[in-house]
């Protein structure tokens, strides 16, 4: 079953207008999306766990609403890329959730054909361009996919995404330049979870709040309230519309929280669990059940018919996950260079 | 003699050099209150204070090159990558400065600089994460590049380095850290650009370093059973090459394996397999054959990566085919 609800990839923005009210099944799809996510997640952990998943595996539990949230003022052919806390984006941007959990497990049924794994999620059909490893190494290329937009003439925008360390790599900087210089249809979003690994933002970068970075490029900078899905598509709406009609960047710093450690093998010793408990009272998908409760939107019955849809989700992608193939020795010579006959003029000629 | 793992070595090799000489600090990401991502710094900002043991923000290329201006102005600074493969953001501040600084003012600077981290395959992490750079850096004229296989030469290397007024590469295997083993205790240098006969043989010569070495030895071990006897060369440091060891024993066994984690395409076994033909072509039985990872990026499928490293089947595989 594919993740993304239809009503999520119709919420779209049209350029110059003000960001439509969500019809309520959309704003469910929206719930239901963030809830596929947290218990994907969650599968996954104990997967790790049980040692079906190996090496990093980053979870997103906490952070939803920033992925959903903005993916959903998207259209479906923008771009989105981002680190390696990957597999929400990936999720929203309505990639197969068994795929995704098939890749965890390296097997060939996922969407990385099982070499990428956690960090290096792929899915060019939904215009996903990654899942990078390298603290801000995609900084660049979502930069690239915007210049790439513009050059070809589109009217698409990308949505890159980083950590809050990841904003003192040079990287960053020098294309966030660009960007500015050039005018490129690009948003800059700054998933601000408060650590990068176990340092605070306090203790990792001058400055405060992230946005500032913007002032020295001319760039537009915003900020929003990751808790507060509303909250992400206004400001990401905002932003959104500023590079598809102007073709300038901006840059996004959502306040969001993680609840896990920073990899699967992060004993967690520099926050304290009231920290932690405190942060979850905040949660992103208990405060938007309880405002469609509120709005009437939905019923608490109904919405908690839908976790039980998102269970049934995770627990299929486990098991389909569980029941693929691992990929045959032979194909990890496969995927390393294009083939020759791509070039025209060096294909066989058909008449021998 | 205490036994220590590989990492406890490090650990020891650290604050012992930074208790004799105050200007040695260590710096990189989560060094200091997380205790180092693979705990190698562990209890040091305890011991030395923030001063001295300094977290970085992720910025590998500013912290690297300020390091080494550091360097350049008197300190003696450690720079911990949290993992080799985050080197290459900061490849330019290594090999356009600090290799560079000392040749280029005509000897007027010194870089005493120690570029260290976790390095190497094997634990899933797919292709940006799984470099083996040792090759990389080798290529470099002015750099030293080291890589321990066991905890007694990982301290004695890492105290040497320390003390090297040369920019040095020392690359720790990830998948060494817990290895144990006897240390010695208190001042032990190794010396740097001398390789090591971990196994004494006499059939043919496998020449490796870092975590190939330990695989060159499981090889042996199950060969011995056979009656097939090899002499292991743990090679310690990359360069300088210590080719005098290479050349005593395979001129002795005229038969010689490399075993390497490097890609082929210009490994250091290609530098060794051609010192060989060179200099011992009449001493030769056999052709030098090498056991490598294979020439594709690192996948992260546990089968897929066993694959593509240098491991034991292939190793005696290679051996059949050397000795045949
Ligand atoms: C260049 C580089 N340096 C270091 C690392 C190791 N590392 C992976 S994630 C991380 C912390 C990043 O924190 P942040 O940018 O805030 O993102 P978050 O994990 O909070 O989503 C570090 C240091 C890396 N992957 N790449
Ligand atoms: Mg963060």
């Amino acid at each position: 079953m594919p993740a993304a609800d239809p009503a999520v990839k119709n919420a779209k923005n049209n350029a110059s207008s003000r960001l439509p009210d969500l019809k309520p099944v959309e704003k469910i799809a929206l719930f239901r999306q963030m809830l596929i996510i947290r218990r994907f997640e969650e599968k996954a952990k104990q997967a790790f766990t049980q040692g079906k998943i190996k090496g990093f595996c980053h979870l997103y539990n906490g952070q939803e609403a920033v992925a959903v949230g903005t993916i959903s003022v998207l259209n479906e052919d923008d771009a989105v890329i981002t680190a390696y806390r990957d597999h929400a984006h990936a999720l929203t941007r309505g990639s197969d959730p068994n795929a995704c959990m098939a890749e965890l497990f390296g097997r060939i049924t996922g969407c990385s054909r099982g070499k990428g794994g956690s960090m290096h999620f792929f899915d060019a059909k939904r215009h996903f361009y990654g899942g990078h490893g390298i603290v801000g190494g995609q900084i660049p290329l979502g930069t690239g996919l915007a210049f790439a937009q513009k050059y070809l003439g589109t009217s698409r925008v990308t949505l890159a995404y980083m950590g809050d360390g990841a904003i003192n790599q040079g990287s960053v900087h020098e294309a966030m330049n660009l960007a500015a210089l050039w005018k490129l249809p690009v948003v800059y979003i700054i998933e601000n979870n408060e650590y990068s690994m176990g340092t605070s933002q306090a203790r990792s970068s001058a400055g405060d709040p992230l946005t500032k970075r913007a002032g020295a490029f001319d760039m537009a900078a915003i900020q929003a309230n990751g808790m507060d899905i509303d909250d992400v598509r206004a400001k990401t709406f905002e932003a959104v519309s500023l590079a598809r009609t102007e073709s300038l960047p901006t840059l996004m710093e959502i306040r969001t929280y993680r609840y896990f450690g920073h990899s699967m093998s992060d004993p967690g010793k520099y926050r304290s669990k009231e920290e932690i408990e405190a942060r979850r009272r905040n949660d992103p998908i208990e405060l938007y059940k309880a405002r469609l409760i509120e709005q009437k939107v939905a019923t608490e019955e109904s919405l908690n018919a839908i976790d039980e849809e998102a269970l049934a989700i995770a627990q299929a992608s486990y098991d389909f996950a569980d029941q693929s193939a691992d990929p045959e020795i032979e194909t990890v010579f496969e995927d390393i260079f294009a083939p020759e006959d791509q070039i025209a003029e060096f294909r066989p000629s058909p008449h021998g | 003699m205490p036994t220590l793992t590989y990492r406890e070595a490090l650990n020891q090799a650290l604050s012992e050099e930074m208790e004799r000489d105050e200007r040695v600090m260590l710096m990189g990401e989560e060094v200091a209150e997380y205790d180092g991502a693979y705990k190698v710094s562990e209890g040091l900002l305890k011991k030395f204070g923030p001063k001295r043991i300094i977290d970085t923000p992720i910025s590998e290329t500013g912290f690297s090159g300020l390091a080494v201006g550091a360097a350049m102005y008197g300190l003696r600074p450690i720079v911990e990558f949290m993992t080799w493969s985050f080197s290459l953001v900061a490849y330019d501040q290594i090999v356009n400065n600090a290799a560079q600084v000392r040749y280029m003012s005509g000897g007027q600077f010194s870089v005493p600089i120690v570029f260290r981290g976790s390095s190497g395959g094997g634990l899933q992490v797919g292709a940006t994460h799984s470099h083996t750079p040792e090759n990389w850096y080798a290529n470099v004229p002015a750099l030293t590049v080291i890589t321990p296989a066991f905890p007694d030469d990982a301290k004695g290397l890492l105290k040497s380095a320390i003390r090297s007024n040369n920019p040095v590469c020392f690359l720790e295997n990830e998948k060494l850290y817990g290895y144990k083993d006897d240390v010695p205790e208190g001042e032990y240098l190794t010396e740097i650009g001398k390789a090591r006969v971990r196994r004494e043989g006499s059939d043919f010569t496998i020449v490796s370093n870092s975590g190939s070495t330990h695989r060159a030895l499981n090889a042996a071990a199950k060969l011995a059973e056979e009656g097939i006897n090899a002499e292991v060369i743990d090679l310690r440091t990359i360069k300088p090459l210590d080719f005098d060891t290479i050349a005593a024993s395979v001129s002795r066994t005229n038969r010689l394996l490399i075993v390497e984690e490097n890609k082929p395409f210009a490994g250091w076994g290609a530098q060794v397999a051609y010192q060989v033909q060179r200099e011992l072509f009449d001493d030769l039985d056999a052709p030098v054959h090498r056991v490598t990872s294979l020439d594709v990026p690192q996948p992260y499928n546990g089968r897929l990566e066993q694959a593509v490293l240098p491991n034991e089947d292939r190793i005696i595989a290679a051996v059949r085919e050397l000795l045949a």
